[in-house]
C-alpha cells in the first residue's frame, strides 16, 4: 500500500519531468501521452488506495524522510492517507487525467506543447502535496508550488501584448499570472502567520500532535490563528476582497482554467478549512465569518455572471459563487457537506470548462456569447455535455449539484440564519438563470457567428470520450451520498439535521427546485430564440455596476495600484538611485580611484620597490615601538 | 677601561667607513671602506669573547668576499664615478634617521625579561674555538651541513654564470688581435 | 662600562646607515654593499647578545649568516656579470622592465 501511496505521487513529478525534457523542442505527441498515461498511472492508484481505505478503514501514513530538523524544529517529509486527502487524490487525479487527455486534442496548434505538459504535471504533483501532507509546512510547500504552476500556466501565451480595461478586462496573460500570484502571496502571509502562531504555541505543525493540543491554547490564539489561516485560504479560493484574480486568469488555456482554477487549487482553499475543521469548529466567530463571507461571495459572484458576455468569465464567475457554497457549508459546521460539494463541482465545472473550450476551439477564440447561437447543430456533443454539467450546477434532480447544493442550504435553514438561507436559495435560481443563459445563447437561437465568417467544427472524437467519465459522474455522483457520508464521517464530524429541518426537508427541497427550474424557465423564455438585445436594460445603473464586477478592478487600480506605483517610483529615485545605487556605485569609483593611483606605484624599478619597502618596514617598526610603549 | 677606549674607537670607525661605503661614487673607495669596517667588526667579536667568529670574520669577509667583489669589479669598468640618479635624499634620511630613532628606542629600552636561560651556555675555561666546535657539530650539525650544501650550490651557480661567454670581451667589441684574426678569415 | 645596550645601539646605527644605502643606490654593485653592512649590523647584535646572556646560540646564528652572506655574495656577482653582459650597465634605471 505505501508504494501506492509514492506511485500515486510522484507519477505526476515524473511526468513534468519527462515533459520538462522536451520543453524547448517541437510539438510531440507522445509527450502528451505519456503524461496523460502516467496520470492515469497515479488515478489508478488513488482509487486503489480509496477502495482500500473504504473497505478496511486502514488510514495510511508514510514517512519519506526527515525534511527540517533544526532545533526544536522537527518536519518530515511525511503523507497521509485519510478520507479527506483520498477524496481530494481522486478528485485531483481523475480530473486532472481527462484535462491532460483533453489537452493533446487542444493545445494541437501550440507550438509549447511540451512545455504545456510540463507544467500542467507539475501542478498536479503540487497539489498532491497540498492534499496529502501530514503537516502544514508540507501543505504550503504544496500551496505556494500550485501558486507558482498557476502563475505559469495563466501567462502560458506570455508573448500577447498589454491592451486597455476596456477592450480586455485582464488586460494580458502575464498581467493575469502576476495579479493571481501578488494577490495570493497577500493571502499567503497571513498564512504563514497563522502557521507560525500555531508553531509557537503548540510546538509542532503535525496535524494530529497540533490538532491534539488545541483544547489547551487560550481563545485569543485559536481565533487569531483561524483567522490567518482563513485569510490564507480566501486568497487562493479567491474569496472577497482577493477575488478578482480568478476571473482574470481565464487567460490561460482552457484546460487549465478547468483544472486548476476550477476543479482544483482554488478548493484548497475550503481543503484548508476541511483539513483544520477542529481548529475551526473551536472558533465560532470564525467560523460564522466564514459562512457569511461564503454566502456573500456566492450572492456577489452570481450576480456579476448574470450579465457577462464572456464565456470562461462567466464560468469562472460561477466557480467564485460555488466556492462561497463551500465555504458556507464548512463554516456552519457542516465539513463533509462542503467537501462533498468539492467533489462534485469539480467534475462539472471541469466539464464545463472542458465543454467551453470546445466552443472556444470551434469559434477560433471567440469568447463573447452574444457573437455565438446554434452551435447545437454542428457541436452535438458538446452541447450535451454543457447542458449535463449546467443542469448539474444550477442544482436539477437528480444531478450532483441537486443533492450537494441542497444539503447546504438545508444546512443553513438547519443552523437557523435564515438570512443566508434566503440568499443562498436566491443565489441558486441566478445560478441556473446565468448558467442557461449562456447555454441558451450559445447553442440555440439564431447563428449569429456566421456575420463574422466562423465556421465551427466539433472536437476530435478521443477528446469527447475523455470527458464522459465527468459527465457520468455529474450525473450519477450525488447518489453515492450517503455512501460517502458513512465513509467520510469516520474522520470529520457527523452534521445531522434537526427533527424541525427532517420535517420541512421536502418543502425546502422543493423551494430551492423551484428557484433554480423558475431560473432556468426566465432564461429559455429570454434567449432559447435568439438574442434580443434590450439596451434600455443594458444602460441602466444596475446593469453597467454588474458588467463592470462592481468596478472593483478599477478601485483597485485607482486606490492601490497607482499610489503603489508613485510610492515606487519616489523610492526608487530618492532611496534607491541616490542612496543605495550611490553607495555601492561610489565603492567601486573609490576602487577604482585608489587603483587608478596607485598603479604609479608599478614602475618596475626595483629601487622604488625596495623604497616602498622601507616605508613599510619602517611603519611597522614605529606602530611596534608605539604599542610597546602603550603596554 | 681599555674594553671602553676600544668599544668607541670601533663604533665611530665603523659607522665612519660605512658612510663612506654608502655614499661614495666611487667603487672602489666604497669597497675599500667596506672591507676596513669589515675588519673593525671582527675587533667588536674580539671584544665581546667571539674569537672564533672574529677569526671566522676577517677570513670570510675580508678574505673571501671582498676578494670576490674585487675580482667581479674586473669585469665592470671600476674606475670611473659612478653616476647614478640617487633616490630623493630628504626621504632616504627621514627613513634612514626614523628607522635609526626607532631601533635605538627599542634597544635602549631596559630589558625586563629575566626568564631568559642559556640554552647552550658558554664554558667558563674552554677555548671560544672548543665550546664553537663542541655546539656547532653537535647541536647544529644538520643546519651546518646543509650550509655547506648551500656554499657548494652558490659556488657552482657563480661558476656558471659568471662562466658563460668568457672568452668575450665585455669593454670593447674587438682586440687588435680578434681583428687581425677576422682580417685573415676573410681572405 | 659597556653594555648590551651599546653594543645593540651601534648595530641599529650601522643598519640604518645600510637601509639608507639600500635606498638611495641605483647601482646594483652599491646596493650589494649596502646589503652586506646591513648583515654586519646583525652580526654584531647576534655576537654581543650571546655575550651578554652567556649563550653560543648568537654565535652560531652569525656563523650561519656569515654563510649565507658568502652564498648571496657568489651567485649575486654572476648575476650581475650576466646582466652587465647583456645591458652593458648596472644602473636599475635601465632595468625597468616590469613597468606596469
Amino acid at each position: 500500500m505505501e508504494n501506492l501511496v509514492y506511485i500515486a505521487l510522484f507519477a505526476p513529478f515524473v511526468s513534468s519531468l519527462f515533459a520538462a525534457l522536451f520543453g524547448m523542442s517541437q510539438r510531440q505527441v507522445f509527450v502528451g501521452i505519456v503524461a496523460s498515461s502516467l496520470l492515469a498511472i497515479s488515478f489508478i492508484s488513488s482509487a486503489l488506495l480509496a477502495i482500500h481505505l473504504y473497505t478496511t478503514g486502514d488510514v495510511i501514513h508514510v514517512r519519506l524522510m526527515d525534511w527540517i530538523n533544526a532545533g526544536d524544529l522537527h518536519i518530515p517529509f511525511g503523507f497521509i492517507v485519510d478520507q479527506v486527502s483520498v477524496t481530494m487524490m481522486m478528485v485531483v487525479t481523475l480530473v486532472s487525467t481527462v484535462v491532460h487527455i483533453y489537452s493533446i486534442g487542444y493545445m494541437d496548434h501550440d507550438k509549447s506543447f511540451n512545455r504545456f505538459f510540463s507544467y500542467l504535471s507539475a501542478f498536479v504533483f503540487s497539489m498532491m502535496i497540498l492534499v496529502m501532507s501530514d503537516n502544514f509546512a508540507g501543505l504550503f510547500i504544496g500551496w505556494e508550488g500550485v501558486g507558482v504552476c498557476s502563475w505559469l500556466l495563466i501567462g502560458f501565451w506570455y508573448h500577447k501584448a498589454d491592451v486597455t480595461r476596456e477592450e480586455n478586462p485582464s488586460i494580458s496573460p502575464s498581467w493575469a499570472a502576476n495579479e493571481a500570484f501578488i494577490m495570493n502571496r497577500i493571502a499567503d502571509l497571513g498564512m504563514l502567520i497563522g502557521l507560525f502562531i500555531i508553531y509557537w504555541n503548540t510546538g509542532s505543525l503535525q496535524y494530529d500532535e497540533v490538532f491534539a493540543q488545541l483544547p489547551y491554547l487560550s481563545e485569543t490564539i485559536l481565533t487569531t490563528s483561524a483567522f490567518a489561516l482563513f485569510i490564507g485560504a480566501m486568497g487562493k479560493s479567491a474569496q472577497f476582497p482577493l477575488h478578482t484574480w480568478l476571473t482574470d486568469a481565464m487567460e490561460g488555456p482552457t484546460p487549465v482554467s478547468a483544472l486548476i482554477h476550477a476543479a482544483t487549487m482554488v478548493t484548497a482553499g475550503v481543503f484548508l478549512v476541511i483539513r483544520a475543521n477542529p481548529l475551526f469548529s473551536m472558533t465560532p466567530e470564525v467560523s460564522f465569518f466564514i459562512a457569511s463571507l461564503g454566502t456573500f461571495v456566492a450572492f456577489f459572484a452570481a450576480s456579476m455572471a448574470l450579465v457577462n458576455r464572456d464565456l470562461k468569465r462567466i464560468i469562472a464567475f460561477s466557480t467564485l459563487s460555488q466556492l462561497g457554497y463551500m465555504f458556507a457549508a464548512a463554516g456552519l459546521g457542516a465539513y463533509w457537506i462542503a467537501l462533498f460539494h468539492l467533489g462534485a463541482h469539480a467534475f462539472f465545472k471541469a466539464l464545463l470548462f472542458l465543454g467551453a473550450g470546445n466552443v472556444m476551439h470551434a469559434m477560433h477564440d471567440e469568447l463573447d456569447i452574444f457573437k455565438m447561437g446554434g452551435l447545437k447543430k454542428t457541436m452535438r456533443w458538446t452541447w450535451l455535455y454543457m447542458g449535463l454539467a449546467s443542469l448539474a450546477l444550477a442544482g436539477i434532480f437528480p444531478f450532483a449539484g441537486f443533492f450537494s447544493k441542497d444539503a447546504i442550504i438545508e444546512t443553513a435553514f438547519n443552523e437557523g440564519t435564515y438570512v443566508l438561507w434566503a440568499i443562498l436559495v436566491i443565489t441558486a435560481g441566478m445560478t441556473a438563470f446565468y448558467s442557461f443563459r449562456q447555454v441558451f445563447l450559445t447553442f440555440h437561437g439564431d447563428e449569429r457567428y456566421k456575420e463574422f465568417g466562423i465556421h465551427p467544427h466539433e472536437m476530435y472524437k478521443y477528446v469527447l470520450i475523455a470527458m464522459a467519465p465527468l459527465a457520468i459522474l455529474a450525473l450519477v455522483a450525488g447518489f453515492g451520498m450517503h455512501q460517502y457520508e458513512a465513509f467520510i464521517t469516520n474522520l470529520l464530524p457527523e452534521y445531522h439535521m434537526s427533527e424541525h429541518t427532517h420535517h420541512l426537508v421536502v418543502w425546502l427541497t422543493l423551494i430551492v427546485s423551484a428557484f433554480a427550474i423558475g431560473g432556468i424557465l426566465l432564461a429559455y423564455v429570454k434567449y432559447a430564440k435568439g438574442l434580443k438585445r434590450d439596451t434600455k436594460l443594458e444602460n441602466s445603473f444596475a446593469y453597467k455596476v454588474l458588467a463592470n464586477q462592481y468596478y472593483i478592478p478599477q478601485l483597485y487600480e485607482e486606490f492601490i495600484t497607482k499610489p503603489y506605483k508613485i510610492v515606487s517610483e519616489i523610492f526608487w529615485e530618492k532611496v534607491d538611485l541616490k542612496i543605495v545605487d550611490a553607495t555601492v556605485d561610489n565603492i567601486a569609483k573609490t576602487l577604482y580611484k585608489t587603483g587608478d593611483s596607485t598603479r604609479s606605484m608599478q614602475t618596475g624599478n626595483l629601487s622604488n620597490y625596495l623604497n616602498w619597502m622601507a616605508v613599510g618596514g619602517v611603519v611597522l617598526l614605529v606602530i611596534a615601538a608605539i604599542s610597546a610603549m602603550l603596554v | 677601561m681599555y674594553e671602553m677606549i676600544a668599544f668607541y674607537l670601533f663604533s665611530a670607525l665603523t659607522i665612519g667607513l660605512f658612510m663612506v661605503t654608502v655614499m661614495s661614487k666611487n667603487v672602489l673607495y666604497a669597497m675599500t671602506s667596506l672591507a676596513s669596517a669589515m675588519v673593525l667588526i671582527s675587533g667588536f667579536f674580539f671584544i665581546l669573547g667571539a674569537d672564533f667568529l672574529g677569526v671566522v670574520q676577517l677570513i670570510v669577509y675580508v678574505g673571501a668576499i671582498m676578494a670576490l667583489y674585487s675580482f667581479a669589479m674586473m669585469f665592470f669598468d671600476a674606475t670611473r664615478d659612478i653616476k647614478e640618479k640617487n633616490t630623493n635624499n630628504a626621504l632616504v634620511f627621514l627613513l634612514g634617521g626614523l628607522s635609526a630613532l626607532v631601533l635605538v628606542l627599542i634597544f635602549a629600552a631596559p630589558i625586563h625579561s629575566d626568564a631568559i636561560h642559556a640554552l647552550y651556555p658558554i664554558h667558563e675555561g674552554a677555548g671560544n674555538a672548543q665550546d664553537v666546535g663542541i655546539v656547532l657539530f653537535t647541536k647544529y650539525l644538520v643546519p651546518f651541513e646543509v650550509a655547506a650544501v648551500m656554499l657548494l650550490v652558490a659556488m657552482i651557480a657563480g661558476i656558471i654564470l659568471a662562466g658563460k661567454k668568457m672568452d668575450h670581451s665585455l669593454t670593447k667589441d674587438l682586440d687588435a688581435d680578434d681583428e687581425i684574426l677576422v682580417v685573415k678569415d676573410r681572405k | 662600562m659597556i653594555g648590551l645596550s651599546h653594543y645593540l645601539i651601534v648595530s641599529a646605527i650601522i643598519f640604518s646607515i645600510g637601509l639608507i644605502g639600500v635606498l638611495r643606490r641605483r647601482n646594483l654593485l652599491m646596493l650589494f654593499f649596502a646589503t652586506e653592512v646591513m648583515l654586519n649590523a646583525v652580526n654584531i647584535a647576534f655576537a654581543a647578545i650571546s655575550h651578554y646572556y652567556n649563550d653560543l646560540t648568537g654565535q652560531m646564528f652569525a656563523f650561519f649568516v656569515i654563510a649565507i652572506a658568502a652564498s648571496e655574495v657568489a651567485v649575486g656577482l654572476g648575476i650581475l656579470i650576466v646582466l652587465y653582459k647583456k645591458h652593458g650597465s648596472l644602473d636599475l634605471d635601465n632595468l625597468a622592465n616590469m613597468r606596469g
